[in-house]
């Protein structure tokens, strides 16, 4: 129904857009799964409905800005890959930084269906442990961390936050990671700073106003003022 | 068989089958693009990738071992479907985890962990989707050169806010890992006189800086700097199962 051929390929060609379709329906639908039986869970122990609907917008409202900065990569990698492969690789398991190393194997735009199945399949390996790893090894990790906290509930605790401690500490360092460049170099870090400060206002303005309204927003509030600030900044640095 | 009787047994079953699924289908794409288009691999092409699908595939199982830990049963499975996971979904989920009042390592936190990846991968794909539909129009505001900046700076913003509240709760777990790692990066940037290693690195400095960080507090622990050593749980917390049995 489908079987074309190699002159007819088209890095834009509606049955990509179908296939990339199909696959994404998939991963909505398991996120849907997810969420409803998350959800129904939560009430059944005892969570309080307006927690669990909290949540959700939060999660909604965070979201915002930093896909934006993703569909920002599909426009990026479109013009080389074509619309669909970027789409898919980015809405589901893929990352720029990978997608973009894994797209510049082949040189210049991707026209011929040969150089777009091998830099896909490139893409696709490269991410075959994340895929699967995750499926064998996920229940044998939190079954861990179980008998750790029941053995000791205080190093629970701190074991849990130390792990996105480690994380956000990494990200720290990165931030600063190419001042060695000079001016340019110091644009993230003072992009950092500013939602830094936006962050610790929102914070003070919580303790004087008792506003618990602005603990659900501050952080994408700081997402937000930092990236707008990054303009500015770059004028004067970049 | 043994009958899947816990949320959390189901959790890992339902897991599986659908992260299964899923990879299956992503792994599908280039032959089925193979196969409708009568194309073929150029193996000299996909050879010149090998060494990127080593590094990725290393990154793959460094990132599996740091990340599962932090976004419970019911997260991880999706969230490894999803990707963008340091640049969106762990940081959500840790906001949501924060601002719901929860302790980590908690089925409530576990509830609250998988509600918000699950929320913000579909936004995502919301956002996605109409992008992809609006594209024309967008593709000149988002290759701006005065806007691009803006775009390039969403991991500083994000980690920025984030500092701020989790070093400032946390100052004596954080002194050890953010100074070292502050060392790192800049030394390597002066070392190369340019920020491209940074991209490289951060992909490895992420679980030194978890090992960093429980190592050193674990020392602390043990010390007793961080509170009281051994507070054995004395009671399982009992809770309904999904199928309305009482499970300990």
């Amino acid at each position: 129904m489908f079987q074309l051929n190699a002159a007819q390929f088209d890095t834009n060609s509606p049955v990509l857009y179908l296939i990339v379709g199909i696959i994404l329906a998939v991963v909505l639908a398991q996120a849907v799964f997810f969420l409803v039986r998350a959800y129904r869970r939560g009430v059944k122990i005892g969570m309080s409905k307006e927690v669990l609907t909290k949540t959700m917008v939060r999660a909604g409202v965070f979201t915002i800005a930093p896909a934006v900065a993703i569909l920002v990569g599909i426009v990026a990698l479109s013009q080389k890959l074509g619309i669909p492969l970027p789409w898919l690789r980015l809405s589901v398991i893929g990352s720029f930084s990978y997608e973009t190393i894994a797209a510049n194997i082949f040189k210049g735009n991707v026209t011929d269906a040969t150089a777009y199945v091998t830099v896909a399949l490139v893409m696709t390996c490269g991410m075959l442990v994340s895929m699967f790893l995750p499926l064998i090894t996920g229940k044998k990790i939190q079954r861990g961390l179980m008998k750790m906290r029941s053995k000791d509930k205080k190093w629970g605790e701190i074991f849990m936050t130390a792990l996105f401690l480690g994380m956000i500490s990494a990200f720290l360092g990165y931030v600063f990671g190419g001042v060695g460049e000079g001016g340019s170099g110091w644009i993230p870090v003072l992009v950092f700073f500013v939602s830094a400060v936006v962050m610790a206002l929102c914070g003070l303005l919580l303790k004087v106003t008792k506003w618990r309204w602005i603990n659900d927003y501050a952080l994408p509030f700081c997402i937000i003022v930092g990236m707008v600030s990054a303009v500015p900044i770059t004028m004067l640095l970049g | 068989m043994k009958p899947l009787g816990s949320f959390d047994d189901k959790t890992h079953f339902y897991g599986r089958i659908w992260g299964l699924v899923a990879a299956l289908l992503i792994l599908s794409y280039p032959f089925v693009c193979m196969a409708i288009f009568g194309a073929s691999i150029d193996w000299k092409l996909f050879a010149s990738g090998a060494s990127i699908i080593v590094l990725y595939c290393v990154v793959g199982a460094v990132e599996t071992f740091t990340y599962t830990p932090m976004l419970g049963s019911g997260g991880t499975y999706l969230g490894f479907v999803t990707g963008n996971l340091s640049n969106l979904k762990v940081p959500c989920a840790l906001n949501c985890m924060e601002q719901a009042g929860v302790e980590k390592g908690t089925e409530e936190a576990e509830i609250i962990s998988t509600i918000s990846i699950a929320v913000s991968s579909i936004v995502t794909m919301l956002i996605l989707v109409l992008g992809v539909v609006l594209i024309s129009f967008l593709t000149p505001v988002f290759e701006n050169p005065t806007l691009a900046p803006a775009f390039d700076n969403v991991l500083p913003a994000l980690f920025g806010g984030m500092a701020v509240v989790y070093i400032s709760k946390n100052w004596k777990i954080s002194v050890i890992p953010c100074v070292l790692m502050l060392l790192v990066f800049i030394i390597s940037s002066y070392a190369t006189g340019s920020g491209d290693l940074a991209g490289t690195l951060i992909g490895v400095m992420v679980p030194v800086g978890v090992i960093v960080t429980l190592v050193s507090s674990r020392i602390m622990y043990k010390k007793g700097w961080l509170g009281e050593m051994g507070t054995t749980q004395e009671k399982a917390e009992t809770v309904p199962a999904e199928d309305g049995e009482e499970k300990k």
